[in-house]
């Protein structure tokens, strides 16, 4: 919960630009409202910030360290600088770390900021030091790639209680070992998973991927930029969940329920997110 | 209070919402005769027996009021019949409530005792309260808790069924009950039928029709020889389902109006193929919270498939009578000018909004998030007081017998949905099938594992189905969803008793027996 319009504004500074935003808004909100766009890679307006990914920090006059701004909250008369040497410098060491790990090729969102910065994602080695693990592929609904992943938290989170409180995942191992896992590494459909989805829908790098994705990936027709998507209800029970039909070639491709949506904030159920395969008489 | 409710199945993205309130220190009790996965969520579960719903709420009220916890202010200016209402729950004692419902006589004293000091504290009911021959007064048993508690009528507090069906609501709104028309204006009323034949040009009937249990009983008598079914799956869907089949099989006329060749479909002399009403079409539903949303076209629908609204359209030409609205724009906005409580919700507002709740009546209006504000106005905004109703225990119609002696309950699963025919090519790695749930102590009497296949029976008729045995069912009690009507009928199992006043079928409480399948010799 953030913004309280009850209590009195904050007014700060970002980049020299004076902005109000509502108590409880936090440096990213109020980024946001000076114009100015933050790569970030662990938070999602959906889910609480857990500080994993450092992709966001800004410079605070009086901060002896860079601040991430997802999780600090705005204060009066903050002054923030988001593109100074110093934040440059260090969102794009973050960017090469994770680059010279992880297959960030299907990070859309995040290889726009790789450019950006001219992050060099083979400076610490040529090739990527990736685990090399299989793709996991154990039912029709989502497959685990495990190489694209920088461990966010993201799906931890939606799957624990900030949204689905199943927590048939978490990260296993420390270090190097360090791993999203099902209890034991049980396969998904052993495990306490309820196929809801909502970790995929956070997923900032598609190592977690719906399998109608991940199939016309494989054979080269996966066309997100001719993809239509249009907002409807679901046509299951009586909550009134939105959905973001995303559609290719008049196929159903992808469901998703939009962030800010005050029913959903984001979020589906197995029947919502997946029981739509009737529309094409499956 | 989530009574008779599996919501975390049924309702998954509300229980969402309501794990929130959890978080920040909400208390939950669950009142269900199965410890479902809501229910691990409760800090109490109170596992009543099937059908004593209304002993258990009675008591929890003659414990508010013995301990003089009710809301004197609000009784005295908001409702009426609260002197009869307390005598009826007289004899509802904690011990005598224990006896009936099975629920410990500490556990009840707690809820009543939680539910009357809460600041705000809601009800939540699904078909465990509705599904049975006396749900009106088991909603009305409901009712009672909160006009004596004063949690209605505001922020935070309030009654709460939940709709099963994404627009249960709307149909509702629309106009698709018996007595009727859009916007819930009574059809015997002369003054509203006017309206209507205004705009429509032709005279409304007065006489209020039937609801779907009545015409299954005018089906037998002939009195109704014809049947135009849109979008329901009476041959798998209604209880005791043999009885159904056979009086949709003796229609003069069947016509179906459908995305799926449905077995009402295939008894059908003429079938509608329809198209996919959130995907494929144009319109507005209704949630469970009256949230008016717009759904919308995503893809072409298939083949010779219409939108409904094309097809009732062509049917009426064919008739000789010409409507002139035709888009569903057009059609709201002559909704818009009959119902008042849609009155402001225009379609670019619906459009720009995303979704208001009605009531709306006006352009400015932003919307009604609870009903019912009118209890704590000074004036009760000019009607009378809320009555109290007195309702007293009456426990399922089929009693247990020696011959079937074993209480069969009903309820969805979370990966499926009703007869199937939409969750059905859902390709669910979850999905565990057309299994009975079975307690330990009852399977290791009648002598069976979980996995085999038993046969279960029912006054109505014998189906073949998969035992599960669940660890923290009761011992007498069974469940069954009724998903997968194509691998076994378990409505042939269910009860013909239903509710006078609701119509109702009481799904939730038949009685079975369960036995071992002859042992087949093995080649």
């Amino acid at each position: 919960m953030s913004a309280n319009g009850h209590e009195t504004p904050v007014s700060l500074t970002i980049d020299g630009q004076r902005v109000t935003v509502a108590s409880g808004s936090s440096v990213l909100d109020a980024c946001t409202e000076a114009g100015v766009a933050t790569p970030t890679l662990c938070y999602s307006e959906n889910l609480t910030p857990v500080n994993a990914c450092r992709v966001c920090v800004v410079e605070m006059e009086g901060s002896r360290t860079l601040v991430p701004s997802c999780s600090r909250q705005a204060e009066p008369d903050m002054v923030i600088e988001t593109d100074s040497e110093r934040v440059r410098h260090s969102r794009k060491t973050v960017l090469e770390l994770l680059g010279s790990g992880v297959d960030l090729s299907q990070a859309d969102e995040l290889g726009q900021w790789v450019t950006h910065y001219e992050a060099d994602v083979e400076r610490f080695g040529a090739g990527r030091a990736t685990m090399e693990e299989p793709i996991r592929i154990q039912d029709e609904l989502y497959i685990r790639d495990y190489d694209r992943c920088v461990l966010c938290y993201k799906c931890v989170e939606a799957c624990g209680d900030d949204a689905q409180h199943t927590f048939a995942i978490a990260v296993a191992g420390r270090g190097f070992d360090a791993r999203i896992r099902t209890e034991f590494d049980t396969a998904l459909p052993d495990s306490a998973c309820v196929y809801c989805g909502n970790c995929v829908a956070v997923c900032p790098t598609n190592a977690l991927q719906f399998k109608t994705e991940f199939d016309l990936r494989e054979v080269d027709n996966w066309r997100p930029e001719e993809q239509s998507v249009t907002r409807t209800v679901c046509s299951y029970c009586g909550v009134g969940c939105n959905l973001e039909l995303h559609v290719q070639d008049e196929t159903i491709v992808k469901v998703t329920s939009p962030a800010d949506h005050s029913v959903t904030d984001g979020h589906l159920c197995i029947k919502g997110r997946f029981g739509w395969t009737y529309v094409h008489g499956a | 209070m989530l009574w008779g409710s599996n919501a975390r199945e049924a309702h998954p993205i509300f229980f969402h919402h309501l794990m929130k309130g959890l978080d920040n220190g909400a208390k939950m009790f669950s009142v269900d005769p199965r410890r479902t996965s809501s229910s691990k969520f409760a800090d109490v579960w109170l596992g009543l027996n099937v059908g004593t719903d209304i002993a258990l709420a009675n008591a929890v009220a003659r414990h508010i009021i013995i301990n003089d916890w009710h809301n004197k202010d609000f009784i005295a200016h908001s409702t009426e019949g609260f002197d009869e209402f307390a005598a009826a729950v007289e004899p509802y004692t904690l011990e005598r409530a224990e006896e009936i419902t099975g629920v410990p006589a500490i556990a009840i004293a707690e809820l009543a005792e939680a539910y009357a000091k809460a600041e705000t504290a809601q009800i939540l009911w699904t078909l465990g309260i509705t599904e049975h021959h006396n749900a009106v007064d088991n909603v009305f048993s409901l009712c009672n808790l909160a006009l004596l508690t004063g949690h209605v009528g505001r922020w935070g507090s309030g009654l709460v069924p939940l709709r099963g069906q994404n627009n249960v609501q709307g149909g509702g709104d629309m106009g698709a009950l018996p007595d009727k028309l859009p916007g819930f204006q009574a059809v015997t009323d002369p003054e509203s039928r006017a309206k209507f034949e205004a705009i429509w040009g032709v005279p409304v009937p007065p006489k209020p029709g039937l609801h779907l249990t009545l015409m299954f009983e005018a089906m037998a008598t002939r009195e109704l020889k014809a049947v135009y079914c849109i979008g329901e799956n009476p041959a798998d869907s209604e209880a005791d389902i043999l009885h159904a089949r056979k009086m949709l099989g003796q229609l003069d006329l069947l016509v179906v109006q459908d995305i799926f060749m449905t077995r009402t479909a295939e008894m059908a002399d003429v079938v509608f193929p329809a198209s996919v009403a959130w995907a494929e079409s144009e319109g507005t539903v209704t949630s469970s919270e009256r949230r008016v949303q717009r759904v919308r076209a995503a893809v072409p629908p298939p083949g010779e498939a219409r939108d409904d609204i094309e097809i009732i359209g062509a049917l009426a030409a064919a008739y000789g009578s010409v409507w002139n609205t035709q888009t569903p724009e057009e059609l709201w906005d002559e909704l818009r000018s009959l119902s008042p409580l849609h009155k402001g919700m225009s379609w670019d507002r619906l459009e720009a909004e995303g979704g208001i709740q009605w009531p709306c009546p006006s352009d400015d209006h932003p919307g009604s998030p609870f009903l019912h504000g009118w209890l704590w106005e000074d004036d009760l905004g000019g009607r009378g007081p809320a009555p109290f109703t007195v309702v007293e225990h009456e426990g399922p119609k089929e009693q247990l017998s020696e011959e079937f002696p074993l209480r069969l309950t009903t309820g969805r699963a979370l990966d499926s949905y009703n007869t199937g025919v939409q969750s059905g090519s859902l390709n669910s790695p979850i999905r565990y099938g057309y299994t009975i749930d079975v307690s330990p102590a009852d399977a290791a009497r009648i002598g069976i594992d979980g996995g085999e296949t038993v046969k279960v029976s029912s006054p109505r008729g014998s189906v073949e189905m998969e035992a599960r045995i669940v660890a923290d069912l009761a011992e007498g009690l069974t469940f069954t969803t009724f998903h997968f009507p194509e691998l076994v009928d378990s409505n042939i199992l269910t009860s013909d008793a239903w509710d006078k006043k609701s119509g109702t079928a009481e799904f939730k409480a038949a009685s079975i027996r369960i036995e071992k399948l002859k042992e087949t010799v093995s080649g």
